[in-house]
């Protein structure tokens, strides 16, 4: 069975994604919202035909917070809620800045990381 | 109540027990009389049927919906509506965790939930939950309205001089603004005085039809008002962080009362963080949205205040076995009576009690219970 053919729920098929370094969201095909995360209807009218569609990757950062951590168990880490130009809010993480130069309002660029083999949506400041 | 703070050497259900015994006593009944029951535990998927096996009771009423720490507050609306179409003719609502002293810990029992209740979308960010859920709206809502740290200190501390009045208050220790600022952060911008103890505590109280209850032994604080909201589960779906499900809980427990926020005497928070205060007076129609910091930070929650909240100390300083709301209700019923010492406010008649429940003020039930004045 090919890739195309696999049977598997939005869930899956959104973490397939993902694991092949790609970022897919829904649209419904009803009241054209963007949907995340991913659903079989749709939250904001009850339809049942969303599709998959690539977002462009541009957002920025809607609220954020440091978790504190110890050095040993790894240090301070950001996670945020970012919301994308498509209008989506998810949570992620904003790598490769310290977390306390993340604040609200940070422009942002989605990048599909492999941790452990699976695929993880984390941003990265513009 | 019983086993509030350490429980060392007790399981949830035995001090769930001991606290409906207490409330039965205090009801003038005996355990064969009540006939229905709400209940509900973080643990346990089916803990009614732990809880009438327990107690031996065979009620023909059973209520056991979980929408977190709100749960005991939202239980009032079935149970009202169960004794009102003479299902039944006394409920008992009860709730008991051990969290505190508990073998089995915080830390295990919070990694079986996820794996068994999964949030697949939020989980790999590893927020500190509930902490960074509610940090993450504390957040959003000081870079929308200029709420600061010390507005949410104010919370804390409003608190604390309450629990000072309260000996059954798990922390009395004096605590000052600056305490909360310089404490240990845990997720910002909340440190560890921003967020709610950890203790252990059982609580239950006794619902009857209003003419039932006008001839027990103590006098009866009335149902005046009561309505619940979800809207969401995950801070990552809520629609947006500074508004809370409290704005329509609220709105229905008002238009079922036939009052406004100018009625109601007292406040009974759910306060699992110091936002949630903030979150709840704006909601709830004290003050215009955005403006809950400085309303708290001008003192009229503290003693002598013209709006106290939390009387007990909350679940920032008085209990918090997890899920807060069945001590809301019952500090609530205590002031009503007049029966709270030192901390007892005088000519309370209209208590508004709001349940929090969830990692982002996902549900939220609004009570308002009156004194035979109100009526």
């Amino acid at each position: 069975m090919n890739e195309a053919q696999q049977v598997s729920g939005p869930e899956e098929a959104y973490q397939r994604a993902l694991d092949a370094g790609r970022l897919i969201i829904q649209r419904c095909g009803e009241c054209d919202r963007s949907v995340f995360y991913p659903r079989t209807i749709c939250p904001h009218c009850g339809a049942n035909n969303l599709s998959w569609f690539s977002p462009m990757g541009d957002g920025h950062v809607y609220s954020t917070t440091t978790v504190r951590r110890s050095q040993e168990d790894g240090g301070d880490y950001n996670v945020c809620i970012v919301e994308l130009a498509e209008g989506v809010r998810l949570m992620s993480s904003v790598r490769g800045i310290s977390p306390d130069r993340v604040i609200i309002g940070t422009k942002v660029r989605t990048k599909v990381v492999k941790i452990d083999g699976k695929g993880l949506l984390v941003c990265e400041a513009k | 109540m019983a086993g509030c703070g350490e429980a060392r050497g007790y399981s949830e259900i035995e001090i769930l027990a001991q606290a409906a015994h207490a409330a039965i006593s205090d009801a003038g009944l005996r355990l064969q009389d009540i006939d229905g029951l709400c209940t509900a535990n973080l643990n346990a998927a089916m803990w009614p049927l732990n809880v009438a096996e327990y107690l031996g009771l065979r009620p023909s009423f059973i209520e056991g919906t979980n929408i977190g720490g709100s749960a005991f507050v939202a239980h009032l609306q079935p149970a009202m509506l169960a004794l009102s179409a003479g299902l039944c003719n006394a409920v008992l609502v009860c709730y008991g965790s051990t969290q505190r002293t508990a073998t089995f810990g915080r830390k295990a029992r919070a990694a079986a939930r996820n794996m068994l209740d999964p949030a697949p979308f939020d989980a790999p960010y590893q927020p500190f939950n509930p902490p960074s859920s509610y940090a993450l709206i504390a957040a959003r809502h000081m870079h929308e309205f200029g709420t600061t740290r010390q507005h949410l200190a104010e919370v804390a501390v409003s608190a604390r001089s309450w629990a000072q009045l309260n000996p059954a208050a798990f922390s009395r220790k004096a605590l000052t603004i600056d305490d909360v600022l310089n404490a240990r952060m845990v997720s910002d911008p909340f440190t560890v005085h921003d967020c709610c103890l950890v203790t252990d505590g059982a609580g239950a109280f006794v619902m009857m039809r209003a003419d039932a209850a006008k001839d027990r032994p103590q006098r009866p604080a009335y149902l005046l008002g009561i309505g619940t909201a979800v809207w969401h589960r995950t801070v990552s779906n809520m629609a947006d962080l500074a508004v809370t499900p409290a704005q329509d809980s609220g709105r229905r427990a008002y238009a079922m009362a036939g009052m406004q926020p100018n009625d109601i005497d007292m406040l009974q928070l759910y306060d699992a963080f110091t936002i949630n205060p903030i979150l709840f007076v704006e909601d709830l129609g004290f003050c215009r949205k955005g403006e809950g910091g400085p309303f708290i930070a001008s003192g009229l929650t503290r003693p002598g205040g013209k709006l106290p909240i939390n009387t007990n100390g909350g679940g920032l300083s008085c209990v918090q076995p997890n899920m807060y709301g069945v001590f809301a209700v019952i500090e609530a019923v205590q002031q009503l009576r007049g029966a709270c010492g030192d901390r007892q406010v005088a000519n309370t008649n209209a208590v508004l009690v709001n349940g929090n429940g969830g990692n982002a003020a996902s549900s939220q039930s609004t009570a308002i219970l009156g004194s035979s004045a109100t009526l």
